[in-house]
């Protein structure tokens, strides 16, 4: 344990092995999303009660599990920056947070656009849709709080901070909205809160789902070792590593 | 309205002047680095600040003197390297640190809508001591500001303000005194009489550390550090 | 020389202390947050509709919007006194919890601003035709929840106060956290109408301060720490 975080203060070490590591995942991730959407818009049969309007479930779900879970991997890089100040955590965390906002507009967009053929409008005051929207307030809010430091090393901290007090926010808010939305439509069809999902259904949803979270590991990757080069670029390893490119 | 009532004296009333321990203090920096936004300040910084001394920070501007001196007291963690005091790391014995820190940054500190007594009674009460009127009025008169105690601080001068801030100083007896210019915005009597009482600190046992761009004249226990 | 026993106490009723003093000494901004109440709460009949029954089913939600509004307004001076006159490099360097002494200051923000906002409601209330019986919860609720909300919104407050202009931003990352106060503090609001049970909001409202109480301390010492590096 000790050992691993001790070689994840070294950005140079995070930047080899996820050269090694970032192929895999894209590969993979690239596979999943192919086998689960062709599955998921060919081959599994259409819903009985909402015909083929239903497979923006395959979209749907997957960005709405995602913008939950990058908020939560965003928190954590937030408490690894700042009890071990591994500068790594920080990067990934910066990197996370326009990718989870753009899953939560992803989710709250086919959600919208779901709402078209099931209630009639492009917006209901769904729990599900009202916590993605908080949710994306709460990213817009750490990605703006990040940016408005002039110091960078502030701004990481003030944003790890906020990502922390955000998280543990996230399920009183989501418990808050599911009970204030009981109180005022008690009556009103949830999209996905059906309990049985057949299996041809329902596997194609697990294989984009997994799929969605092996790009969001692959993006992460890519990305944190961009911000790296970007950071590290007065280091000797960059300028060795470029020099070795050219 | 620029400078106080008369020169700015400084009391050697015994009661005020004296520190409560006997004193072999010291302040120890080890390997001290401090990167801010990929610029390093300084690097391998190692510093010893002992009883009877008055350290000068040295150094052009953006040099990081007030980043060290905010590290030095305490108030940034955001540095690599161990801080000692009275050798034992920091972080064990950072209360009993603070108990006999004085800081005084750039801005004085000095709340404008409260009197010089009101402000000196707030800091004095922060170190957990409610303290008497009677001291604070000898501290506030010791900086030549008798007549102004229940005047509110915004309507004073920006020198006298800085002198309601180093009222302090012979207010409370703590042992380290961290000074970010103190000269800023006093006058001459003013600075003559600060200096003296820097070097009385030192001779008393306590220790000093100071940036300032105004020559100090104290060789005895003088010791510059050189930044940048 | 060791902090004397008790100086934990000595150092928070200080702070507590001149904060009030300079609170009361400054009533323009102890008032502000009161008129903007007012002020915002005689906009709605004008923009929707002075229909009385209209008003009453909307009262709740829309006193406990603008009392919430109001509140995050003086929020932003919070700490920006004493960061800009360097006050706050004092309060982080006194040898006791940064938490607690922060947790002064708030505590102050909530006595000049929450309450105030609590007990004038019900006679906002009445221009609203909120219905009868309602009208001791909506203050009790507000009591309770502003609590919460100058916890809350301090930690944004101690978020930005290093910034020269952080009172857009503070507004956008503490609104969203302020939903469960507003969600439990209306829903409390329109229980009390309806005849329904208002323990269980209350006490919702209780568990939120109490979180409350025992986790912002120590993100505000926190972010106080931050802001100061600049």
């Amino acid at each position: 344990m000790w050992a691993f975080i001790n070689k994840l203060r070294s950005p140079k070490w995070f930047y080899a092995i996820s050269t090694k590591l970032q192929p895999w995942f894209w590969a993979v991730a690239a596979l999943l999303l192919v086998v689960g959407t062709v599955w998921g818009l060919v081959f599994a049969p259409a819903d009985y009660q909402q015909g083929n309007s239903f497979r923006i479930i395959y979209v749907h779900v997957p960005a709405a599990f995602l913008a939950q879970s990058i908020f939560v991997s965003m928190a954590v890089s937030g408490v690894v920056f700042m009890v071990w100040k591994i500068k790594v955590a920080d990067m990934a965390a910066a990197v996370m947070a326009p990718l989870g906002a753009a899953m939560t507009f992803i989710a709250l967009f086919s959600g919208a656009v779901w709402g078209v053929p099931t209630w009639g409008t492009w917006w209901m005051w769904d729990a599900r849709l009202t916590s993605m929207l908080i949710l994306l307030f709460l990213y817009l809010g750490v990605i703006a709080l990040r940016g408005a430091f002039s110091s960078r090393d502030s701004g990481s901290r003030a944003a790890s901070v906020l990502a922390m007090v955000g998280v543990i926010n996230i399920p009183i808010i989501k418990y808050s909205v599911d009970w204030w939305y009981t109180l005022h439509q008690p009556a009103t069809f949830t999209i996905t809160g059906r309990a049985a999902m057949p299996m041809e259904m329902w596997l194609p949803l697990l294989i984009m789902v997994l799929g969605f979270y092996c790009f969001f590991i692959a993006l992460t990757l890519t990305r944190t070792r961009s911000e790296i080069l970007r950071r590290e670029v007065n280091k000797r390893w960059v300028r060795e590593l470029v020099e070795e490119a050219s | 309205m620029t400078g106080g009532k008369g020169p700015f004296r400084v009391e050697f009333d015994p009661k005020l002047m004296r520190l409560e321990r006997p004193l072999s203090l010291c302040l120890q920096a080890r390997k001290l680095a401090c990167e801010r936004d990929d610029r390093w300040l300084f690097e391998g910084l190692d510093l010893d600040i002992r009883s009877g001394e008055i350290v000068r920070i040295e150094g052009p501007n953006g040099s990081g003197k007030t980043t060290l001196l905010k590290i030095l007291s305490g108030q940034l963690s955001d540095y690599s390297g161990e801080l000692y005091w009275n050798d034992a790391p920091m972080r064990q014995v950072r209360e009993h640190f603070l108990a006999n820190l004085l800081y005084l940054g750039h801005a004085p500190g000095v709340k404008t809508g409260l009197s010089p007594l009101e402000n000196l009674a707030w800091y004095q009460a922060l170190s957990g001591d409610k303290g008497s009127e009677t001291q604070r009025e000898k501290a506030l008169a010791a900086v030549g500001l008798t007549g102004f105690e229940d005047v509110p601080a915004g309507q004073l001068s920006a020198g006298q303000q800085r002198r309601v801030a180093l009222a302090r100083l012979t207010l409370t007896q703590r042992a380290l005194w961290v000074l970010d210019e103190p000269f800023t915005a006093i006058d001459r009597d003013g600075v003559d009489a600060l200096e003296k009482q820097l070097i009385a600190h030192a001779q008393a046992g306590g220790c000093v550390l100071v940036t300032t761009h105004h020559e100090l004249t104290a060789s005895s226990v003088l010791r510059r550090v050189q930044l940048g | 020389m060791h902090a004397a026993p008790g100086g934990l106490l000595v150092a928070v009723s200080a702070t507590f202390k001149r904060d009030l003093t300079l609170m009361l000494r400054r009533r323009g901004e102890v008032l502000n947050p009161l008129v903007f109440f007012a002020l915002v709460i005689t906009l709605f009949p004008i923009g929707i509709s002075p229909d009385p029954e209209l008003l009453a089913s909307i009262a709740p939600g829309l006193l406990w919007v603008a009392a919430l509004l109001a509140a995050l307004l003086s929020l932003d001076s919070l700490f920006r006194g004493d960061y800009d006159d360097g006050s706050l490099e004092q309060l982080l360097l006194a040898p006791h919890p940064l938490a607690a002494l922060g947790l002064a200051k708030v505590a102050v923000h909530w006595l000049l601003t929450g309450l105030p906002l609590a007990l004038m409601a019900p006679v906002l209330g009445i221009m609203l035709a909120l219905p009868a019986g309602s009208y001791a919860v909506l203050a009790l609720s507000l009591a309770v929840g502003t609590a919460s909300l100058s916890l809350i919104g301090a930690i944004g407050a101690a978020l930005t106060v290093g910034l020269a202009r952080g009172g857009v931003l503070l507004s956008l990352l503490v609104l969203p956290l302020y939903i469960p106060v507003l969600i439990f503090g209306a829903g409390a609001v329109q229980a009390a109408i309806l005849g329904d049970g208002i323990a269980p909001h209350l006490a919702i409202l209780g568990a939120l301060f109490t979180v409350s109480l025992m986790l912002a301390p120590w993100a505000i010492a926190a972010s106080l720490r931050i802001s100061i590096n600049g």
